[in-house]
């Protein structure tokens, strides 16, 4: 007994190393006629991206990547997916393209490659309005717990300007879950991106409880430059047909109209 | 050679081992603690659980089977759920009864549920191992002028506890699988320090590095029970 | 009270047609991955109990892994492991038998992952439900099929696994209650079962409370209705013992 179980251990082992070996095994680069894309999406971050009573995807995402596949007569098939597991999801070949208010980030490049952005907005700190004289710099913020998405520029930024002040950071599969617990007063602050918080204030029968608090957040450092959709690097085609799409549909109307459909100020 | 460089060396990213390896390790101190808190408070639960359904009258042996039945009959995450977001909903009351402390804190929360969760399991073990002793032995004890307490004490208490080892320590390691449950919750356990880490840099290779240290931490666990169960049944190998 | 009850209708405006549909899917993927669980326990059960000592190492290690692993973690390693693995290997092969590079790309979708997940952990713990049943046959019974001139293969067929069948169903059943409870864990892989659907809906309701609880009863009626299906399998396979057997 002994013995054999010594034993697998070490076969364990070399079936992991076997694993990981295949996992950094180059991928392979081809070309493409695209006439369907598939489009990942997370479906819980209204009103980008969510799921309708009827179990359908909307939101201005939605829209865009809808409208982008009319301009450029391709079909369009959307896969939800956890925000968690977007990008590799997108390199395990589930789907072509995320849509899903993805932040072009220097860190995310590694991965993934993007297209140009398709709108652009600063994140913003919420708190209850008990705290309204919250002040949020990190040095306020020691001792305090900030809730934000996981894998997310938020997230990221907390991470590495409040954390190490020593705020307490906690994150959450979905926007949705943060918002609840901001509510119920499990965090004293979220820091989440300002055009999704702004409604979730305004009509959400929770975000009574809470108000922004301080400025608009930018570090480009941390936030990047806009909001686009991620592609493997290794469809240089594709970027260019959503390229164009994004181009076209603000030419023609169509980006305008969509925009006027959820937000009264321009998202560009 | 240092540790980081025989895991270098068997074919691990180095940096990444830098970057991320020292939160894991964190997360494995959060896992460890949740496991170490919830099972022994849910033993203690278990205790008068399993005695209430083999001893107690008919009422309260029907609520003992049902909630031995609900946390065992419906999945941990579910459970999970429903004690930290549903418990969201009535904070306004939790507050009141004193006890929203503990629902605040994912941590506590996540305690609270494993431990209500093992207790059902572990009550049932108990259950079966005390009802696998012979009731001869119970009515000898009985005559001999014990009470219902002093037979369960001296009689079968000790005998079912050696019969309930093995799967106690089944339901241990269980436990260890489970609580990475609380990574769902926001604890940065393990598993919650191997989500962001992968989540950071997009390299797979960090589940397997989770993967093997829980394996790992099993085999360790599994090899301590079972020299803990050959020490407690020394006298019961006689030939 | 009555507008969260209305939130649970059948229909476009409540979440009752949604909670069925994710039910639905949750008893597809158990019953999908039952019978390859089924054929990878009995195939590591006979690994670890052959002569072959790498079948043996091979079959224990099968077990240490599946086993200790938690299953959230093996969900993750296959759904996001699997297409590498699977494309990595079909390069492989290409490079190896010199053949031009296809790219071949493998997408493992999510229900997929979901079952083959579920199925290598049933696998594992219920190799050691055969394995304890295949040795709980008599000794004597194999001697006498030999005696007779029973080959080894004959012998397993024909003596020991029509009666491994009754004296594992007692552990299968356990294994596959929790089987049902661990698809609950395949909704973070973003599948629409049960589990899934009720995150959904209570988010959309802000109803948490409500819907992980009916989440719950859904989940306890399932393993109820599976306790009565294995008692009565229970008594079907122990109707020829039943006279001998009850006595003890």
């Amino acid at each position: 007994m002994r013995l054999a179980l010594g034993v697998s251990r070490r076969a364990l082992c070399a079936t992991l190393l076997a694993l990981i070996a295949a996992s950094l095994a180059p991928p392979s680069l081809q070309a493409k006629e695209w006439t369907t894309i598939r489009i990942g999406t997370e479906g819980a971050y209204p009103p980008f991206n969510f799921v309708d009573s009827n179990q359908q995807l909307q939101g201005f995402d939605i829209d865009i990547a809808k409208a982008i596949c009319d301009e450029e007569k391709v079909t369009c098939e959307f896969v939800a997916q956890d925000w968690d597991g977007l990008i590799p999801a997108l390199l395990a070949g589930k789907y072509d393209a995320i849509f899903a208010s993805m932040s072009i980030t220097e860190e995310r490049k590694n991965a993934i490659a993007f297209s140009n952005k398709y709108y652009q907005s600063p994140a913003l700190f919420v708190a209850d309005k008990k705290n309204a004289a919250l002040v949020p710099t990190p040095q306020a913020m020691a001792g305090k717990t900030i809730g934000a998405q996981s894998a997310t520029v938020s997230a990221k930024y907390l991470d590495g300007v409040f954390a190490p002040a020593g705020a307490e950071i906690k994150l959450y599969a979905t926007q949705d879950e943060a918002n609840l617990d901001l509510a119920s007063g499990r965090v004293d602050a979220v820091l989440a991106d300002k055009v999704v918080m702004l409604p979730w204030l305004e009509k959400s029968p929770d975000g009574r409880c809470c108000q922004m608090i301080g400025a608009d957040v930018n570090d480009p450092k941390y936030f990047g430059e806009g909001i686009g959709a991620g592609l493997r690097k290794d469809d240089p085609d594709l970027k260019a047909l959503i390229d164009k799409g994004i181009a076209d549909i603000r030419a023609n109307g169509a980006y305008a109209k969509i925009n006027a459909k959820y937000f009264p100020f321009s998202l560009y | 050679m240092t540790a980081a460089d025989f895991l270098g060396s068997a074919g691990f990213d180095p940096v990444l081992l830098d970057q991320y390896g020292p939160s894991l390790l964190r997360g494995l101190r959060t896992t460890l603690a949740l496991v170490a808190i919830s099972v022994p408070l849910g033993f203690a639960l278990a205790l008068p659980l399993a005695f209430v359904r083999v001893e107690g009258g008919p009422l309260l042996r029907a609520a003992a089977t049902g909630f031995t039945g609900f946390f065992r009959g419906t999945p941990l995450l579910a459970q999970l759920f429903l004690l930290y977001y549903g418990a969201a909903q009535f904070h306004g009351a939790l507050q009141a009864a004193g006890v929203w402390w503990m629902f605040r804190d994912a941590f506590w929360c996540a305690i609270l549920t494993f431990t209500l969760n093992t207790a059902s399991y572990q009550a049932e073990i108990l259950r079966g191992a005390a009802q696998a002793i012979p009731a001869g032995q119970i009515e000898a004890g009985r005559a001999l002028g014990f009470g219902q307490f002093g037979i369960y004490r001296a009689i079968v208490g000790p005998q079912a506890l050696i019969l309930a080892l093995r799967p106690l320590g089944n339901e241990l390691i269980l436990m260890i699988k489970a609580s990475s449950l609380a990574s769902v919750v926001t604890v940065v356990d393990l598993m919650g320090a191997s989500k962001r880490a992968f989540s950071g840099s997009l390299d797979f290779e960090v589940y397997l590095w989770a993967a093997l240290i829980y394996l790992a931490l099993v085999e360790i666990v599994r090899r301590i029970w079972n020299a803990l169960e050959r020490r407690m049944t020394r006298h019961l190998r006689t030939a | 009270m009555s507008e969260a009850l209305a939130s649970l209708a059948y229909g476009p405006d409540g979440w009752g047609d949604e909670l069925l549909s994710g039910l639905w899917l949750t008893v597809r993927l158990a019953l999908t991955a039952l019978p390859f669980g089924l054929g990878i326990g009995l195939g590591v059960a006979l690994l670890k109990d052959s002569r072959s000592w790498t079948g043996r190492l091979f079959g224990e290690a099968y077990t240490t892994v599946f086993r200790g692993l938690p299953e959230l973690l093996t969900i993750f390693i296959v759904y996001f492991g699997a297409p590498r693995l699977l494309s990595a290997s079909v390069a492989w092969t290409e490079r190896l038998t010199g053949r031009e590079p296809s790219g071949f790309a493998a997408a493992v979708d999510g229900f997929t992952a979901g079952v083959v997940a579920l199925a290598l952990v049933f696998g594992a713990f219920s190799s050691e439900v055969f394995l304890g049943a295949i040795r709980g046959v008599p000794g004597s019974q194999r001697e006498a099929a030999e005696s007779l001139g029973l080959s080894r293969f004959a012998t397993f067929r024909l003596v020991i696994l029509p009666q491994v069948w009754r004296l594992a169903l007692p552990g299968l059943t356990n294994n596959w209650l929790v089987m049902l409870k661990d698809t609950s864990l395949v909704s973070v892989i973003a599948l629409a079962e049960l589990m899934r659907q009720s995150d959904v809906a209570a988010r959309a309701t802000h109803e948490p409370f409500l819907f992980y609880l009916v989440a719950c009863l859904l989940y306890l009626g399932l393993s109820g209705l599976s306790t009565a299906g294995a008692l009565w399998l229970e008594r079907r396979a122990g109707r020829s013992f039943a006279s001998a057997a009850r006595q003890g």
